[in-house]
């Protein structure tokens, strides 16, 4: 057990050191200088030169990839070339948006899903069944921008209960912040709890069929208890399986969904790195991006060593 | 009392608290809302679509920084007023020596910074010094660089000593990339900005808002900002904008971005809106050593094959004016250049006839994503299909690709783009500019204009500037975009137009 989580830990490590060197080549050979761009059509060969001196991109790509590895190493992830300021604070700044936004995210789709699958499995083919195919048919072929963009016509334009998007900050108090995020958290998480409510139910039939449910009942449980003691759990793998994949597919989500509800989230920031080409805040975002996918696949592989007691022995 | 009945009251009891926890909860949500509609006398929400990357205006190009910045935190020498003219602000007068190569300026006494620093002489001469410093990314460069020497004989007293006559060097003096910054602050200004202005910089909520409040130590005691506060808030979706609007979030958005979107806000009531010019001249450049482009027979063809009314109804909703040249009604000088040129569709094929294609010809059209551009790149696409001209369109990214590939690479047949910089005809005149334009003639003309020390004389050459690109036209010269001004109809003061990239909330107050 000890030594498959060393395994794994290690894996993590070299997983960050390609994504790194990767990371670092696309951008490389992306079209785009940065300090041409900050001059725009008032740019001459002199100060373009003076310019690209003082962000240090006439440093040839080596000495700039070890450059920011070592950075990143002490802690130091460089300075942002379209805002002038430590890409830490930045990326500390839209970390206190996107990360509770992608927790009332899943929050929100888990609370919705488990219960929805779970009894569409067990009232297979009724009309809750049928309804909730439906529910699930809808949310799942809907993007979440466009779900984004109803629930500000409906909520914020013509009933007013909620800002049209903007982020007031955490210091505007802590309902003014989540109000802000519960539209987003909720266009994030339909087209999700629809996936999760599709595959938990056919967990949840699965392990329905097997044998030992059919003794638990013939013991004298009822479907209830059955349902809820011996179904559910037994089903909880390849729950837990998406709901780690999901966890980048919100990552994704969130780029688009920031964008529609104009959060200054890490979405956002990467977006407009991107476009302006402040490559040191691109590659410090993707990286981190990348860098929390790798460590929720972690968690959910220990996740699987909890839920199973048979995988435990394998290692 | 029955147990059932126990049961049954309690349950009530349940629903009812529940009921009131429901309400209680939409009442907090609700009433943020209703505080910051009572509270927004003296605040202003003013919505911008793109953020501008630092705030300050001397050091980068992009107009968003001068449009939250200039004459609210920063001010210059002189200042642009809303119909375009040059007027003192730091500088109270000045005299020009005869020979136009000496300006001396009295400045403005009991003016300080935000931070106390008294603003002098010596800080004036710094602040030019800096600009055309020789590692210095000033905008305007250009023109500072004409600068020979600065003096401040005393703390009142600013000399500049030209090395050749600028005319509009008291117009370049107003613009946002000439502002005043103090020697202790500028090199911070970039992200907490310190100037002279009305409004002092409070906060920016980076992606998201700036935020500036009232300086009360402001030296203008006559026009005081009106308004305590001031946010700048960024949304670059033009959804996102009208949302912002209708839900009272954004109280006044002077550049709105769609104009399909704009006509409904000018059936509501409870709305102003003012459709104003901007310094966004959209003009489809060409690569003037390319074949077929370097024959001014075929640019000539092209410019004539373009029904520019029809464009702009096309492209923009009808809102926009044609241009000829590249110069704006807003500018000092302007002609009209439009009839130089005019749309006429045989006379452009028989033009392309005489110059060798007869069947027309296929090019590429380099186009930016932004909607304008190519919703224009697709109109300009069919009109030149009609006189037998294939336009491919090639899409590009802006400004990332199209910085590199066209702009330093000029690896294109043509462009379209839109120019934002006021007054700068002078790129027709620049070696090595992206047009790859080189008419002596033109230059000779500009320079003469730049040079002129009076202003009749100044006014006369630069009209003939234009009308020499005009009858040239090195780009297809198309309509200037319009400022689309909506905001809440009890907002006073706001520019109808803009001479100068900028929002000057000074005067802006609400209505009682």
């Amino acid at each position: 057990m000890f030594r498959l989580v060393l395994r794994r830990g290690a894996g993590l490590v070299l997983t960050l050191l390609v994504m790194s060197l990767a990371i670092f080549l696309v951008m490389e050979v992306l079209p785009g200088d940065p300090a041409a761009i900050q001059l725009g059509t008032s740019g001459r060969a002199d100060t373009l030169a003076a310019l690209r001196q003082s962000m240090g991109l006439d440093q040839p790509a080596v000495v700039r990839y070890l450059a920011w590895i070592s950075g990143m190493l002490r802690g130091d992830f460089g300075t942002s070339f379209t805002y002038g300021v430590p890409v830490a604070g930045l990326i500390a700044e839209r970390l206190a948006v996107t990360l509770p936004l992608a927790l009332m995210a899943i929050v929100l789709s888990t609370a919705i899903a488990l219960p929805l699958g779970v009894i569409a499995a067990a009232r297979n083919g009724t009309a809750v069944d049928h309804g909730a195919t439906l529910f699930t048919q809808i949310c799942v072929a809907v993007p979440n921008f466009w779900i984004g963009l109803v629930l500000i016509l409906l909520f914020s334009s013509q009933l007013g209960w909620f800002p049209a998007g903007g982020f007031p900050g955490w210091e505007a108090g802590l309902g003014a912040g989540l109000k802000a995020l519960l539209l987003p958290a909720v266009a994030l998480a339909l087209p999700q709890s629809a996936i999760l409510a599709r595959v938990t139910r056919a967990a949840v039939l699965d392990v329905l069929n097997e044998d030992f449910v059919a003794t638990a009942r013939a013991k004298g449980l009822n479907r209830s208890a059955a349902l809820w003691r011996h179904v559910v759990p037994n089903a909880l793998v390849p729950v837990v399986t998406i709901m780690g994949l999901q966890f980048s597919f919100l990552i994704a989500g969130a780029v688009l969904v920031e964008n529609v509800f104009v959060l200054p989230g890490l979405g956002r920031l990467a977006f407009q790195a991107l476009a302006q080409r402040d490559l040191l805040v691109i590659r410090d975002v993707v990286l981190l991006f990348a860098g929390l996918v790798v460590v929720v696949n972690f968690l959910v592989d220990m996740a699987y060593l909890a839920l199973d007691p048979r995988l435990r022995g394998r290692a | 009392m029955t147990i059932s009945a126990v049961w049954k009251s309690g349950s009530r009891l349940r629903s009812g608290t529940r009921l009131m926890a429901c309400v209680a909860l939409a009442a907090l949500l609700a009433a943020p809302l209703g505080a910051t509609a009572q509270a927004a006398k003296d605040a202003l929400v003013v919505g911008m679509p793109v953020e501008p990357t630092g705030l300050d205006p001397t050091i980068a190009a992009p107009v968003s920084i001068g449009q939250v910045t200039w004459q609210n935190i920063y001010q210059g020498l002189t200042r642009i007023s809303r119909a375009g003219k040059v007027e003192p602000q730091l500088a109270r007068s000045w005299t020009i020596s005869p020979d136009g190569l000496t300006y001396t300026f009295a400045l403005q006494p009991g003016v300080t910074f935000h931070d106390g620093v008294p603003f002098d002489a010596a800080v004036a001469k710094f602040a030019l010094d800096r600009a055309r410093g020789a590692t210095s990314s000033n905008p305007q460069k250009q023109f500072v660089e004409a600068i020979d020497s600065t003096e401040a004989p005393d703390a009142a007293t600013l000399v500049v000593k030209l090395k050749r006559p600028v005319s509009d060097l008291l117009y370049r003096l107003g613009m946002p990339a000439a502002v005043m910054v103090a020697p202790a602050s500028a090199e911070a200004n970039r992200t907490s900005p310190v100037g002279t202005g009305p409004f002092r910089f409070k906060a920016w909520a980076k992606g998201d808002r700036v935020e500036l409040e009232r300086f009360d130590a402001y030296w203008d005691k006559a026009h005081p900002a009106r308004l305590a506060h001031a946010t700048f808030r960024f949304l670059p979706d033009a959804q996102a904008q009208a949302a912002a609007l209708r839900a009272g979030d954004v109280d006044a958005f002077p550049e709105f971005s769609a104009p399909e979107i704009y006509t409904a806000f000018q059936a509501d009531k409870a709305f102003r809106t003012v459709v104003g010019n901007t310094e966004l001249k959209m003009i489809a450049g060409m690569n003037n050593a390319r074949k077929p482009f370097d024959d001014v027979r075929v640019r000539r063809a092209l410019m004539m094959a373009v029904d520019r009314k029809a464009l702009v109804e096309g492209a923009w909703s009808g809102f926009g004016t044609p241009i000829g040249s590249q110069y704006t009604p807003n500018d000092p000088g302007f002609v009209d250049t439009t009839a130089v040129l005019p749309y006429d569709p045989a006379k452009a094929k028989a033009l392309l006839a005489e110059a060798g294609y007869p069947k027309g010809f296929a090019f590429t059209l380099k186009t930016p994503q932004m909607a304008y551009l190519s919703r224009s790149a697709e109109v300009l696409q069919a009109m030149l299909a009609d006189v037998g001209v294939t336009v491919k369109i090639e899409p590009t990214e802006f400004p990332a690709k199209w910085v590199q590939e066209v702009f330093k690479d000029k690896a294109y047949d043509m462009t379209i783009m839109t120019h934002a910089e006021p007054l700068d005809i002078d790129i027709f005149a620049r070696e090595n500019y992206y047009f790859n334009y080189a008419n002596p003639k033109f230059v000779e003309t500009y320079k003469a204009a730049a040079a002129a020390t009076d202003l009749a004389e100044r006014t006369k050459l630069i009209g003939a500037a234009q009308r020499l690109l005009a009858e040239d036209v090195p780009a297809l010269f198309l309509f200037v975009m319009p400022k689309l001004g909506v905001w809440n109809a009890k907002v006073e003061g706001l520019w109808e137009s803009e001479p100068v990239p900028s929002n000057d909330l000074t005067g802006v107050r609400w209505a009682e």
